[in-house]
């Protein structure tokens, strides 16, 4: 600080002086039409070179005694004209802002379909939604080839050649008939891979491909997908099967979806039963006279599944298994006809043709 | 099987119940309703009337008759009629005024031919009875005029048809599902397979057994002086069209009538066409037989045959010679009741595609001890409706047969339900199916000789590896009409099924915990994931392809996807072949797609793949099933079936990124293909090897092989290829030009570690460009392996920015612009440490590439 005194108060710090200036700066700041103005007035007014500016930096210049009211008095200035900037700074942005975001303005709801869309097929989606309520029971998930050893496929499965089940199967043969190779006509091979590679216990779920010579048509196609379950223990019954599956269908189909056994045949369960389904939509109300009817059991109360038993205990003995010890039981059901009734997919020719409008709107997961 | 519910009965005291509470009890026993089918419900106000008097009304084109006949009410009513089968007197159905015929067709009074008509006089199709019929249905003189036609024909009936599982053979009668029903209402049941034929001394016709695993018993009966003439009862025919056969003749219709009835084919020859003593045998070579269809059928040495002196005259089981069937005059009849071999019967029916009624009786099991009865029963009819004469004597020739015989313990079915029977329980529904039980184990005795069913195990090891231990033992003989029960399990069957089904509890088991999904499942889910994240749509095309496949795909001699592994009977002649790569399918797949409407389409597939080894045995093995296959033994079979490697493809046509009011698309490209084999290589965290090759289907210009490192070697493996697709290609399958593609090999993918976790540093990036002029040859990927190698540590991350070709770098020339950010992990780089970095790298690149750097 100078301790020189000036002997003559210098000009702009008269009174009058620092209130002209003051009244200059209220006066530009009230004009500014925009920022740029404002910022133009700031610069002016209250910038390094403005008059208050430079009547604060000769404050130092004056004897003590004047000082602190010169000071005051600029203060209350230098106070009056930052407020008066802040002020117009914040009416001149909400003034932009209202102005200029709004002539920003898009239409939001223009398309932006740029990127190509995918899906996966639903058929294989199911697939791994129903290898998964498996898996979470603590089940594996086994495979096997497609085409498939005749042993494999038919004689470790209790189907002897002359067996009136075999020609059930309707067979795609390979190389010639005694080539003792075809493609599988179901999934149940893999049970007999697993039980040969696989220590026991044994708890696996197969999905995959089968085929057998039927024409393509609205419910049949010669390529198909099937879904095994397999599970060989120590003590297991068919109580154990009914639960299993029971469970199996809640988790598929909600709470309360259970399942039916009705007896029936296959060469390698023993007992063996077809399993029903509760019906998902009416809870079997439809079968009800009176009721009203429901198309995805045609009013029936139960749909259709699959097939379920026992394991033979002669494809256990085929596989090395002490039927003594171990027991156990299969189930199997149709991928297609699952997707038919869950998603209320009608026509089987969809699902092989390819035509991506049906493949779509099934996303990622099913 | 269709059984009429009346027919059924007859054996039950089934209660007042509906055809469908039968049917609900039926299905839950295992005997699965397919259809009911009402009949006769709807006619009403047929009723009984005898023909008074007959005016033949002249005039009309055809012969119309004015009848007066009496109806059983005051006076006789008026009826005019067309059919002219009748005369005064004759007795039949006449639809009253207000009755209701099948169809829903109602009659009224009125005018015809200008007279009064007042009703209808009825044919058997006007009843519903038969489809057409040549005139009115006579009934019998004594039937009561006035009387309900309905009630007295049994017209009104319900039809259950049932599906009949493979092992259910005696299902295929009304006797076995009349068991069935006994057993599901609980109420008694009049077995019509158990009647004594009376003892008759004598042969009826020289036979005998010359092959026992063909035929354990065969039975012949005679009858003479049948009437041929002599028609089918109306009853009789009734029931044979309802149960879905159609009447013949009365011979014919009475072994049809007899087999639907026990169960037992039976066969009827002329007597007087028979050569001397009947021999049951197998086929000599070359021996022929011309079947009743007319066909002459070479027989095959494994055929089981009915001979008589003149050689086969049947072929068992499936179909009759035609030398000896029955004709319009044969008035001697034999009738042949027979046990033949299930499997024999199969095989001769497969063989010669011959499906019969008898051929599927017989391959799914037939009642050993019917043949003497049928025969008798058949006899019987033939008497009382053709009116024969029985011959005295009956041929009996057989092989004998000890029964089976299967000790369990008593708990063992419930042990396999998890629910405990008592053991009376289990006896009893034992008992309910035909068994007989005896306590304890009959030790030494299974029996099962014979012409055994498909399966039956007598003795051996299988036999003692399907035994059941444990206390309590019962052993039981099964019925002769369930040649399916084998095993203790079958039994155990029988009685969780009579308990039913229903009452089985439902218990979770407790699995031992699993490990998930494996690496390869988990990619093969994340492979798709990806693909369809990335814009393509997932298609399961069939995997059956052709000649024409591999040659619009323009694979030369010798590739390998032409080895292919061929259908025997394909669907389509012109697709015979098992897929060897997955481009076909997708690619028709993709033509429809764009056929449709939509052309710019991306699709992928993952599946298998067949590729048969150029030196694999023709034929798999089919190992023993009483044992579990040795090693080695399984490996002959793997060694027979083709490599079934996974793959993923992609195809892709159209604009991949579309045009919009955004502005311009881009077309999809090579470029799309390759990068979708970068986004599986990352789905699967494996670093992918991409350099240029020439390899159809490709553009040879436009091809990218893509390569892995051996995990242990660090050699490139080759797994796959993508890029646009050759003009050719696309021209043969009709694509849009430039469509690309790629398929790659799912299982040949390296399964990656645990990702190792990179440093991440928080010091500042340094960023030097660098632009290098290439011989425009030279892949890219080559120069930016040089840069990476050079940079060395410090380089974080490296960026194509831009490639450019023209006057500036020189004819032939290109010019890329890499942008390397450059990072220390532990300081803030120097300019010079950058710089001599970038420096490094430019070097390298020189050194592998001929880089040289612009501006220099």
């Amino acid at each position: 600080m100078s301790n020189t005194y000036d002997p003559v108060e210098v000009t702009p710090l008269h009174a009058d002086e620092v209130g002209r200036a003051q009244a200059d700066a209220l006066a530009a700041i009230a004009a500014a039409r925009d920022l740029d103005d404002l910022k133009t007035a700031r610069l002016a007014h209250a910038g390094d070179r403005s008059p208050i500016a430079l009547a604060n930096r000769e404050i130092g210049a004056l004897p003590p005694a004047a000082r602190s009211e010169a000071g005051k008095r600029i203060g209350a200035a230098r106070k009056a004209i930052g407020e008066a900037l802040a002020a117009r700074q914040a009416e001149l942005e909400a003034e932009r802002d209202a102005r200029v975001l709004v002539e920003e303005t898009v239409d939001v709801s223009l398309p932006w379909d740029r990127a190509p869309r995918g899906a996966r097929h639903p058929l294989t989606t199911l697939q791994e939604r129903i290898a998964d309520a498996f898996i979470a029971m603590g089940y594996e998930m086994a495979e096997g080839p497609e085409l498939e050893a005749e042993w494999f496929n038919f004689d470790a499965l209790n189907i002897a050649p002359d067996h009136p089940a075999r020609s059930d199967h309707d067979t795609f043969f390979v190389e010639s008939t005694e080539s003792g190779k075809v493609l599988r006509t179901q999934t149940s091979p893999v049970q007999i891979r697993a039980l040969l590679s696989r220590r026991l216990p044994v708890y696996v779920v197969s999905p995959g491909k089968t085929f057998r010579t039927d024409e393509l048509d609205a419910t049949h196609t010669p390529v198909f997908h099937q879904v095994e379950g397999l599970a060989i223990d120590k003590g297991l019954t068919m109580a154990h099967l009914k639960g299993t599956l029971d469970r199996f269908a809640e988790v598929m189909f909600g709470e309360g979806i259970r399942t039916r056994f009705r007896p029936n045949y296959f060469p390698f369960t023993e007992p063996s039963a077809e399993m029903d389904l509760l019906c998902f939509v009416c809870r079997g109300s439809s079968a009800v006279p009176g009721n009203p009817p429901c198309r995805t059991c045609k009013s029936e109360g139960w749909i259709e599944w699959g097939g379920c038993g026992m394991v033979n205990p002669r494809v256990l003995i085929a596989c090395g298994v002490d039927p003594a010890v171990y027991s156990g039981f299969a189930f199997g059901m149709g991928i297609e006809r699952t997707l038919m009734f869950r998603h209320s997919a009608e026509d089987m020719r969809d699902m092989v043709e390819g035509d991506v409008r049906f493949t779509l709107p099934f996303g990622m997961e099913v | 099987m269709k059984v009429p519910l009346s027919w059924l009965r007859e054996y039950v005291d089934l209660p007042a119940v509906t055809a469908h509470e039968v049917a609900d009890k039926l299905t839950a026993a295992g005997l699965k309703l397919e259809s009911i089918t009402a009949h006769g419900h709807e006619i009403k106000n047929v009723v009984v009337g005898r023909v008074l008097a007959i005016e033949e009304l002249d005039g009309f084109k055809k012969p119309i008759r004015h009848c007066r006949v009496e109806v059983g009410e005051a006076a006789p009513r008026e009826i005019v009629c067309g059919a002219v089968n009748f005369a005064e007197g004759a007795v039949v159905p006449v639809a009253l005024p207000g009755a209701v015929l099948p169809g829903g067709f109602e009659i009224a009074s009125r005018k015809t031919y200008g007279r009064l008509s007042d009703g209808m006089i009825c044919s058997e199709a006007e009843l519903g009875i038969a489809e057409s019929s040549p005139g009115i249905l006579l009934l019998p003189p004594d039937t009561p005029i006035g009387a309900d036609v309905v009630e007295l024909l049994g017209l009104r009936d319900d039809v259950l048809e049932l599906e009949i599982t493979p092992d259910r053979g005696y299902a295929l009668s009304i006797r076995g599902v009349a068991r069935e029903a006994a057993t599901a209402f609980g109420v008694p049941f009049h077995d019509p397979g158990v009647v004594e034929p009376p003892a008759v001394p004598g042969e009826s016709w020289p036979a005998s057994i010359a092959d026992p695993t063909a035929c354990d018993r065969f039975v012949l009966r005679s009858v003479s002086g049948f009437d041929p003439a002599a028609e089918s009862p109306l009853w009789m025919r009734l029931r044979l069209m309802r149960a879905g056969m159609r009447p013949v003749s009365l011979a014919v219709d009475v072994t049809n009538y007899i087999m639907l009835e026990l169960g037992q084919p039976l066969h009827a020859f002329d007597r007087s066409r028979l050569s001397g003593g009947i021999v049951v045998r197998r086929a000599l070579a070359g021996e022929t037989l011309e079947t009743l269809d007319h066909v002459v059928r070479k027989l095959h040495e494994d055929d089981i045959l009915i001979t008589d002196d003149s050689g086969p005259i049947s072929m068992a089981g499936t179909m009759g010679g035609l030398h000896t069937e029955i004709s319009g005059t044969s008035s001697d009849i034999v009738i042949e009741a027979a046990h033949f071999s299930a499997t024999g019967i199969a095989r001769e029916s497969r063989r010669h595609n011959l499906v019969s009624e008898a051929s599927k009786r017989f391959e799914r099991g037939v009642d050993r001890e019917l043949p003497l009865i049928a025969s008798w029963r058949a006899v019987q009819l033939l008497v009382e409706l053709g009116g024969a004469t029985a011959e005295p004597g009956v041929t009996h020739a057989q092989v004998e047969a000890a029964p089976l015989t299967i000790t369990i313990p008593a708990g063992h079915p419930g042990r396999v339900a998890g629910l405990p029977y008592t053991r009376e329980t289990v006896i009893r529904r034992l008992e309910q199916v035909g068994c007989t039980v005896a306590d304890g184990a009959v030790a030494g005795v299974r029996g099962g000789q014979g012409v055994a069913a498909t399966g039956v195990v007598s003795s051996g090891d299988l036999a003692d590896k399907l035994a059941v231990q444990g206390d309590d033992l019962i052993t039981v003989t099964p019925p002769t009409w369930r040649p399916d029960m084998t095993d203790p399990n079958d039994l155990a069957e029988e009685v969780i099924r009579l308990e039913g089904y229903e009452h089985l509890p439902s218990v979770l088991p407790a699995a031992p915990a699993g490990a998930g999904l494996t690496e390869a499942q988990r990619l093969r889910r994340r492979a798709g994931r990806a693909l369809a994240a990335s814009g393509y749509v997932e298609v399961l095309s069939y995997p059956f392809i052709g000649e024409r496949d591999l040659d619009g795909l323009q694979l030369p001699e010798g590739d390998a996807r032409r080895r292919v592994s061929r259908l025997v009977n394909p669907l389509s002649e012109d697709e015979p072949f098992m897929r060897t790569t997955l481009l076909p399918g997708l690619l028709k797949t993709l033509v429809r797609n764009a056929g449709r409407g939509f052309g710019d389409v991306a699709l992928f597939e993952i599946g298998l793949v067949y590729r048969p080894e150029a030196d694999a045995p023709a034929s798999a093995p089919v190992l023993a099933v009483d044992r579990r296959p040795a090693p080695e033994e399984l490996a002959e079979i793997e060694k027979a079936l083709p490599r079934q490697p996974l793959r993923a493809a992609v195809v892709l046509a159209g604009e991949f990124e579309r045009s919009g009011w955004w502005g311009a698309g881009r077309q999809a490209s090579w470029a799309d293909a390759v990068e979708a084999a970068r986004t599986l290589a990352r789905a699967a965290g494996v670093e992918l090897g991409i350099s240029a090759d020439q390899h159809e289907p490709w553009h040879p210009g436009r091809c990218a092989l893509l390569t892995v490192a051996d995990p242990v070697t660090g050699e490139p493996v080759t797994v796959g290829h993508a890029g646009e697709l050759h003009p050719r290609v696309a021209e043969a399958y009709g694509l849009p030009p430039r469509t690309a593609a790629m398929e790659l090999e799912l299982s040949a993918l390296p399964l990656s570690g645990p990702v190792q976790t990179p440093v991440v540093s928080a010091y500042p990036v340094a960023t030097q460009d660098v632009a290098l002029i290439v011989p425009a040859d030279t892949p890219v990927a080559k120069v930016e392996a040089a840069l990476r190698e050079g940079a060395g540590d410090l380089l974080e991350a490296i960026r194509l920015f831009d490639v450019y070709t023209g006057e500036q770098v020189g004819e032939g020339n290109k010019s890329l612009a890499y942008s390397l950010r450059f990072r220390a992990g532990d300081r803030t780089l120097t300019v010079e440490e950058t710089t001599a970095a970038r420096d490094a790298a430019v070097a390298l690149a020189a050194e592998r590439t001929g880089a040289q750097l612009r501006g220099a």
